[in-house]
């Protein structure tokens, strides 16, 4: 068991530094993904934000987090967005002119003062608990530990979410999935197109292959009645394949018979 | 450092998660900033199961971390249709409830 | 006290009568006017009855009382609708009713030619009623209902042709006038209720000598006001040249004979608190010396035979009211020159609808002239009316008036000498100007502007005025003979309670009225004489200037109370429309305001709303921390 947090209380440097180095470059990202232009900008900046995120949590005891934070967010939910980026048009880029009247300002001032109040009640916080760190909550290992409450405790909201993984599953697909109401090579359409073309002479359909008593021939062409072999009875891949079987092989000979 | 740095982190990321919903007009990136802030939250449970010595915090964490990938899924559906169906991706121009 | 079923009768009857009359409509015009005399002539055969079984009786047995119903019983008020029938009622009963019903035979002739005429006698049969009610009331409650009602009689019947917006004006502006003195009536009966807790005549009566002066002093002065409403007192005088609008027979009944001398009765009725109240007593005699002259001045200048009887009516109870004002022998002497005047001003105003019949309807005394020839029977009686109100021997007038200028002179000092001079001052003038309206109308050159010969009216017409000239010559004689009047009313007002020293033996006083009579007469003879013009002089002294526009009367109501109170109705219905109503429609424009301000929001943007949805994240979170913390 790795213990990567130390003490609280301390002002230790290893954390100290890692979070005095990630947090305002975390935020810069923030920032950066607010005012980029390009949409796959932002969606990238945000793919480092969630993997500082991500050293966070492991720097905080939350091993498993971490790590899920970085294969699911990351991994799966930040390459969804560039997928669907690059479906919507990768190269637009947003107008940062303002359309709805007043509405910047509102919300940056409405923002500052969110931030402020949150800030000023975190500061006013006080934990009436000493401190004690995820030591002994992780003595087993913190995949173990969180197996522990996930599985006894909050089985039910477990179930629960999984069957809302399978319903957003299904959920996408029903979205996502266009239907065509009928198969655009139809029966009809088909015998239209026939007729439509310039002569009529494969209007009423290509000929059939050749059927023989003891071979069921698709390579095998159907016989004119001048004999030759109809080409067009079989597909013209067969014939360039040179898998196309002469229909002489399968001729009836008088004179094996007799002996 | 005290522990608190880490939820003034999640205060302002969070903060910024949401001046970017409000101000950005790009659907996509609009769900990026709702991501942002889901995330900004996840941190703070994250330190809280910290601070409280459990792992409660990190099961909150870890089912808002499900649930987000859902919403990202369903949501990230429902812009492509409808950017399939109306070839724009900004959020002003879905305002037929407009006076 | 005795009682007596009969006295309802006597408002009853009329009042059912002008029901019926008013209700049944067109129908009724045949007989309605025949009804409503006959219901006029009931009314005061029993009237009659009641006067003879009064003097069968004895002192203090002569009142009598019926009452009707408890008519207010609220708390410590307690009111019943009683009616009281005592000496001083019953002269009034007997004039109401007598010089009422010959109004009524008087009228089926003038008003022949109206199509209107049954609910003319409808309204005279409820002015009747609301009169009797008036002077039969036990309390000042009771008072005021026929006081209201003849207030309303007179509008209705002022404005009796309101087919002319003038004449309905001026019924407006009477029942205006009278509303300003009813204030005083109420008010009078509020502070009568606070001082004694009640308001009947007996009851008063016994407790006035325990109220204090200025209590018995503000009641005083708010009956005097409404006195002055009701009676066509300065100030509220204004009204009453104006009420000549209506037919003639209304003027003749209600603004010579009867409505007017309300307020005298008034007045009379309360002695006790007059009696205990010098102040109130001082401002009546002011009052009534002010209008005897008012009267007499505007007299002198009207051209309409009508205003000139109608200026003269105002003096001549300037006369009564000044007479009540003199202590317990005035009231007296009131009553008895409101009683002759009854008779020679209702006979004067007939005979002046006389004229008018036969002229056609004109009122202009300058477009009169020589009718004496023409109608010998109406300027006979015309004449002996003219001779009772001047107040030559032995006629009415001279009975009356002589001892109201006595009694004014004996109340001694500066004020027995400035009243009895101020009545002695009303006597010329009134001479004057009665003997010009004689002149103009009767002797002279003919200026009436065609050629028509004037007819004497018919005998429905004639005989009431016969009837009251009887009353001019003969009822001051028989009612001072031997202090008759004076004895009949002891009881109730106690004429014989304070005796004044004589200023002057009363021969002397008589003689001084009968020398500024003659001055009086000889001016107007000689200024009159002769041929005169059709048309009113144009250059006039000042005063007669004065005397044409009412002395200015009309002009300082506008401009004192009219104009300043449309302003502030104006200003007022100002604020009503901007501040309250505005408050009520900004309420309104508020909510208008707010939901288009607040629509706004919703411009269908996503990002607009996640911004609203953030800042109500935002405040949720401010707010629950504010709470907890």
């Amino acid at each position: 068991m790795i213990n990567l947090a130390l003490d609280i209380g301390k002002t230790a440097s290893p954390e100290a530094a890692l979070f005095y180095f990630l947090a305002p470059l975390s935020v810069l990202a923030g920032l950066g993904m607010l005012i980029a232009k390009k949409a796959v900008h932002s969606a990238l900046l945000l793919a480092w934000i969630m993997i500082s995120l991500a050293i966070f949590y492991i720097a905080q005891d939350a091993l498993f987090l971490g790590i899920v934070q970085i294969v699911v967010y990351t991994g799966a939910v930040m390459m969804l967005f560039l997928f669907i980026l690059m479906l919507v048009g990768v190269d637009t880029s947003d107008s940062f002119v303002e359309t709805i009247r007043g509405l910047r300002p509102i919300a940056i001032t409405a923002a500052i003062g969110f931030g402020g109040l949150l800030t000023t009640l975190i500061g006013r916080a006080t934990f009436n608990r000493p401190i004690t760190g995820l030591a002994s909550a992780n003595s087993n290992g913190n995949a173990n530990g969180l197996a522990e409450e996930l599985f006894t405790k909050y089985v039910f909201a477990f179930e629960v979410v999984s069957a809302l993984l399978i319903t957003a599953a299904l959920g996408a697909m029903v979205l996502a999935h266009s239907q065509k109401t009928r198969s655009p090579f139809a029966q009809r359409d088909l015998s239209i197109a026939r007729f439509r073309k310039d002569k009529l002479k494969d209007a009423a359909g290509l000929p059939g292959s050749g059927v023989y008593a003891l071979h069921n021939a698709v390579d095998v062409p159907a016989l004119l009645p001048t004999g030759k072999a109809a080409p067009t009875s079989i597909s013209a891949v067969l014939e360039a394949r040179g898998d196309m079987i002469e229909s002489s092989k399968f001729e009836l000979h008088q004179e094996e018979e007799e002996k | 450092m005290a522990i608190a740095n880490y939820l003034y982190l999640s205060a302002i990321l969070f903060t910024i998660g949401a001046i970017g919903v409000v101000v950005r007009r790009n659907a996509i990136v609009v769900f990026m900033c709702i991501e942002l802030m889901l995330n900004a939250a996840n941190l703070a449970f994250v330190t809280f199961a910290r601070i409280n010595g459990n792992l409660q915090g990190q099961v909150v964490a870890f089912f808002t971390m499900v649930v987000a990938a859902c919403e990202v899924v369903v949501g990230l559906a429902i812009i492509v249709t409808i950017y399939r169906s109306r070839r724009s991706a900004s959020v002003d121009d879905a305002s037929l409830l407009k006076r | 006290m005795q009682t007596s079923a009969n006295l309802v009768w006597l408002i009853a009857l009329p009042l059912f009568s002008s029901a019926i009359l008013l209700l049944i409509g067109k129908r009724a015009n045949s007989w309605g006017h025949v009804m409503a005399t006959i219901v006029s002539a009931s009314a005061f055969t029993i009237g009659v009855v009641e006067f003879f079984a009064m003097q069968s009786r004895t002192g203090e047995n002569r009142a009598v009382t019926q009452n009707l119903f408890t008519w207010i019983s609220v708390g410590s008020f307690n009111v019943n609708a009683s009616l009281l029938l005592d000496q001083l009622s019953i002269c009034f009963v007997l004039l109401i009713t007598g010089v009422g019903t010959l109004i009524h035979i008087y009228s089926i002739a003038y008003m022949s030619h109206d199509l209107d005429r049954r609910r003319f006698f409808a309204y005279l049969n409820l002015f009747i009623a609301a009169m009797l009610l008036l002077v039969l009331g036990d309390s000042y409650l009771n008072l005021y209902v026929g006081w209201e009602g003849v207030g309303l009689a007179s509008y209705l019947l002022i404005g009796f042709w309101n087919q002319k917006p003038a004449y309905a004006t001026a019924a407006k502006k009477a029942f205006v006038a009278n509303r300003v003195g009813d204030v005083g009536l109420s008010l009078a009966i509020m502070i009568a209720f606070a001082t004694f807790g009640d308001v009947s005549f007996a009851g008063i009566k016994e407790h006035a000598e325990h109220a204090s002066s200025t209590q018995l002093t503000a009641i005083g002065l708010m009956l005097l006001l409404a006195a002055c409403g009701k009676s066509a007192q300065f100030p509220l005088q204004s009204w009453l040249g104006d009420a000549m609008a209506g037919p003639t027979p209304v003027s003749a009944l209600i603004h010579a004979a009867t409505m007017v001398t309300a307020g005298v009765y008034l007045i009379t009725r309360s002695n006790f608190i007059f009696d205990q109240a010098p102040i109130a007593q001082l401002m009546v005699l002011i009052v009534g010396g002010v209008t005897l002259l008012f009267g007499a001045i505007i007299g002198t200048a009207k051209d309409d035979i009508k205003k000139a009887l109608a200026a003269s009516t105002m003096s001549q109870i300037g006369y009564m009211i000044l007479a009540t004002g003199l202590g317990p022998i005035g009231y007296a002497f009131a009553i008895m020159h409101l009683l002759t005047h009854g008779f020679f001003k209702a006979s004067m105003f007939l005979g002046a609808g006389s004229v008018m019949h036969g002229m056609k309807d004109e009122v202009n005394m300058r477009k009169y002239g020589g009718i004496g020839k023409f109608m010998p029977i109406t300027a006979l009686t015309f004449g002996l009316g003219y001779l009772a109100i001047i107040g030559v021997p032995p006629f009415a007038g001279f009975y009356s008036k002589d001892k109201i200028i006595e009694t004014a002179f004996n109340a001694g000092g500066i004020k027995g000498v400035a009243l009895g001079v101020a009545t002695l001052l009303g006597a010329m003038i009134t001479a004057f100007y009665m003997t010009r309206v004689v002149i103009l109308t009767f002797f002279g050159n003919e200026r009436w502007g065609h050629k028509d010969e004037p007819h004497e009216s018919s005998a429905l017409m004639l005989i009431p005025i016969g009837l009251l000239s009887i009353g001019s010559i003969a009822s001051g004689f028989m009612l001072s003979k031997g202090q008759g009047l004076v004895n009949w009313l002891e009881p109730v007002v106690n004429p014989l309670k304070d005796h004044h020293e004589e200023f002057l033996p009363a021969t002397v006083i008589s003689i001084m009225t009968l020398a500024v009579v003659a001055i009086g007469i000889f001016v107007a003879v000689s200024k009159y004489r002769g041929d005169q013009l059709a048309q009113a002089p144009e250059k006039v002294s000042v005063l007669t200037r004065a005397a044409r526009r009412d002395l200015f009367q009309d002009d300082f109501n506008e401009t004192v109370f009219m104009r300043p109170g449309q302003s502030v109705v104006k200003n007022i219905l100002n604020i009503d429309y901007l501040v309250i109503d505005g408050l009520v429609r900004a309420v309104g424009s508020v909510s208008l305001t707010a939901g288009s301000r607040l629509r706004s929001l919703q411009n269908g943007y996503v990002r607009s709303y996640a911004l609203l949805m953030f800042i109500g994240a935002l405040s949720l979170i401010a707010a629950i921390w504010v709470v907890t913390a």
